[in-house]
């Protein structure tokens, strides 16, 4: 086991650069995902862990060792690919044993460690069969078996649920989170899915065209967003935002309104929000709900989509701004019916002016 | 209502007979005919009627015998030995209209060996027949792991992603892209003796040591020398089919290989040549059927010659149908042909099998 530090690092292609300086410290033992849009470097930044690609600046610790320029094979992790690369030519057991035969080890080793990483994942019947003759659930189940015989010290995941179906990723997202209680070891794992980053991480890192955006657990990221990104990013449906003015500040609270939002105060903590003048209001669905009279927002129902356990509601406000609002319970709206909206002040968020802010690694 | 397909029959016929009559009339037709012409004794041009022979023709030229000589002996019922050689009757004696040796009849002496003072000798109803068959062995079975070898190595080194790698591809490829009638010529410049570029360049070498030789003139060199000259001509297209085969293995396989810490060697191993088997039995089987149709190199270039020692079956099939005007025999050599290549073709699919 082993704890991962990334100072400063930096990855181009030529002139392109596409990690621009990146600090994370990951702590001995800790689930930490990389989730991000499409290419963010989230991947590029975990094969650079991997050492499958050169790191062209900065330093990349691993347990206290710089390993810039030292091979995959001798970092001391394993990694897990999205298209599992496991070879087809073998049986599972063969596969799973497949950095052992490399090394040379014993055939009694062999067979007692294969054991070992069947019996922690359930698949002792599948030991005999060939890739072709799996699911894509039990070949992902496969290449984890590959890794945990190599008793890394780092696990690294590289979307490894993104070729499954929806059903087995719940189930193949719940025995990675297992493995991870069970192992105790240090997990890198990189997504495009907030619903695997929300549920496995002890630790969430944002990133967004090679910057870290924010670095936190689940909840801090939900709650807390720094900035319009990580608030639009993390939950779904995603935050609403407004913009508006700011009329008055005082210490963590701002009075703030425009043309849809009559004034009101809201908190005002994060770095960047100017005393006056234009900011940015964001709101999160699931605060927002349906008041018979005053309301803060008021508009018309363009579509309800009823969920069972919520109703997705899709107001355009006066303006044509549009706004989701998101209540956990079933309840019909006709489109066209006029509705008003109002919410916790201290539930909205209020960010600086400028959309898709970058915070730049020092 | 019927399928657009089904319903303009007609015109799909029509538009599918300049192809399918060509065949019928070049590939098919011949094919049968071939089978047809082995049975008879019919000739290019001939007066003569022709008439159904049955096997005569395999026999002409399949026909062995393995015939123990003994050597003559003195009235003591010793060897005579003469200039230090055991003496021995004349093999006409036995093959020349012999009524005790009817099965030797018209045969002539392949090759021989010596036990004892007997000499053992085996006899070919048509000898040059027998020395293609053997040439054509020689080289399919030289010619296909060589060949095979030689461009797996060259897609290895292509498939690299180097500045510049597209024009080593273009080189090793271009010999393909020549017609082999031009290949052979250059090459019977490159063999000439005395002067010729190899002689030079392996004089020039060798600073003179080398004695320049005629390497189509001469029995011991001159298959070699068309060996050579053909894996060198058709090396550029396996090493293409390779390298597709090279291309469909995915990165993800050798990334995960080197995370283990596998070596070039194992990642070949069990990474690369697995993942060409598909690719490795279609250039085997490719090669060899190339290999078995082995003419214009032999054509150009020695026309069988020296002294027999570059006959193969193709040439000596159109040698003898043409040439000689005997084109039964000819169709019976290539009916021998397909059955070889057939033969080998199950036994490669067999082999190769799918083992699950």
């Amino acid at each position: 086991m082993a704890d991962v530090l990334l100072k400063g690092i930096k990855k181009s292609y030529g002139p392109v650069d596409v990690i621009k300086g990146v600090d994370i410290e990951i702590k001995d033992g800790e689930f930490v995902v990389f989730v991000g849009p499409s290419g963010c470097g989230k991947s590029t930044l975990l094969r650079m862990i991997a050492g499958l690609e050169d790191i062209s600046g900065g330093a990349l610790e691993i347990g206290g060792t710089v390993v810039n320029d030292i091979p995959a094979s001798q970092r001391g992790i394993a990694m897990v690919f999205q298209s599992y690369a496991i070879f087809p030519h073998m049986t599972v057991r063969e596969n799973v044993a497949f950095g052992l035969t490399i090394a040379g080890a014993s055939k009694a080793e062999k067979e007692e460690k294969v054991a070992e990483a069947a019996r922690i994942l359930q698949m002792e019947h599948l030991l005999d069969r060939r890739p072709s003759q799996l699911s894509g659930g039990q070949r992902q189940r496969v290449a984890i078996g590959r890794a945990i015989v190599r008793k890394p010290e780092v696990f690294l995941f590289d979307e490894p649920l993104s070729n499954l179906d929806a059903a087995l990723r719940l189930d193949m997202r719940i025995e990675i989170g297992k493995l991870h209680k069970s192992l105790d070891a240090t997990m890198v794992y990189v997504t495009h899915d907030q619903v695997e980053a929300m549920t496995l991480a002890d630790k969430i890192v944002v990133l967004k065209d090679g910057y870290v955006q924010q670095v936190g657990a689940p909840m801090e990221l939900y709650h807390r967003p720094e900035n319009l990104f990580v608030a639009g990013f993390i939950g779904a449906p995603s935050m609403n935002f407004l913009d508006v003015e700011v009329v008055g500040k005082d210490g963590d609270s701002a009075k703030v309104r425009s043309d849809l939002v009559a004034e009101f105060a809201a908190p005002a903590w994060r770095e960047g929000v100017p005393a006056s003048g234009r900011a940015t209001l964001g709101i999160r669905p699931q605060d927002l709900r349906p008041v018979d009279s005053g309301g803060v927002l008021s508009g018309n129902v363009t579509l309800a989509e009823r969920l069972g356990i919520e109703t997705v509601v899709d107001v355009a406000l006066k303006d044509g701004t549009r706004v989701l609002c998101s209540l956990a319970e079933d309840r019909v709206f006709e489109p066209g019916q006029s509705i008003a909206l109002d919410f916790d002040n201290d539930r909205a968020h209020l960010f600086a002016p400028e959309p898709g802010r970058q915070k730049a690694a020092a | 209502m019927a399928s657009k397909l089904t319903r303009s029959n007609r015109a799909g016929w029509l538009m599918a007979f300049p192809g399918i009559g060509l065949i019928a009339a070049f590939i098919i037709l011949p094919f049968f005919l071939a089978f047809a012409f082995s049975l008879t004794n019919q000739r290019l041009a001939s007066p003569n009627p022709t008439e159904y022979v049955g096997f005569k023709n395999y026999r002409d030229l399949l026909g062995l015998a393995v015939f123990t000589l003994e050597p003559e002996r003195d009235d003591a019922g010793n060897a005579v030995v003469e200039d230090g050689e055991i003496q021995y009757p004349r093999l006409r004696t036995f093959t020349r209209r012999n009524p005790d040796y009817p099965h030797l009849e018209g045969k002539r002496e392949w090759f021989s060996w010596q036990s004892g003072e007997n000499r053992t000798v085996v006899l070919a109803s048509d000898v040059v027949f027998m020395k293609a068959l053997v040439n054509t062995f020689t080289f399919v079975l030289v010619v296909a792991p060589v060949q095979a070898g030689i461009a797996l190595g060259l897609a290895l080194l292509i498939n690299q992603k180097l500045r510049g790698i597209s024009f080593f591809r273009a080189v090793y490829f271009m010999p393909v892209v020549v017609s082999i009638v031009i290949v052979s010529l250059l090459w019977k410049f490159i063999y000439s003796p005395g002067d010729g570029l190899l002689n030079n360049v392996l004089s020039g070498l060798t600073f003179g040591a080398f004695e320049p030789r005629d390497w189509l003139g001469d029995t011991s060199t001159a298959l070699g020398s068309i060996i050579a000259m053909s894996i060198w001509q058709g090396v550029g297209f396996h090493m293409v089919i390779w390298l597709a085969g090279l291309q469909t293995i995915s990165p993800t396989l050798y990334e995960a290989a080197e995370i283990e810490g596998s070596s070039k060697l194992q990642t070949f191993r069990y990474v690369t040549w697995p993942g060409l088997r598909n690719t490795a039995i279609l250039i085997l089987i490719v090669i060899t059927m190339q290999a078995f149709a082995l003419f214009a190199q032999i054509d150009i270039m020695t026309q069988g010659g020296p002294l027999d020692s570059t006959q193969v079956l193709v040439f000596q099939a159109v040698e003898r149908g043409y040439g000689k005007q005997d084109i039964s025999g000819g169709s019976t050599i290539s009916v021998i042909l397909f059955v070889i290549v057939l033969c080998i073709s199950l036994i490669q699919r067999w082999l190769t099998r799918e083992r699950n």
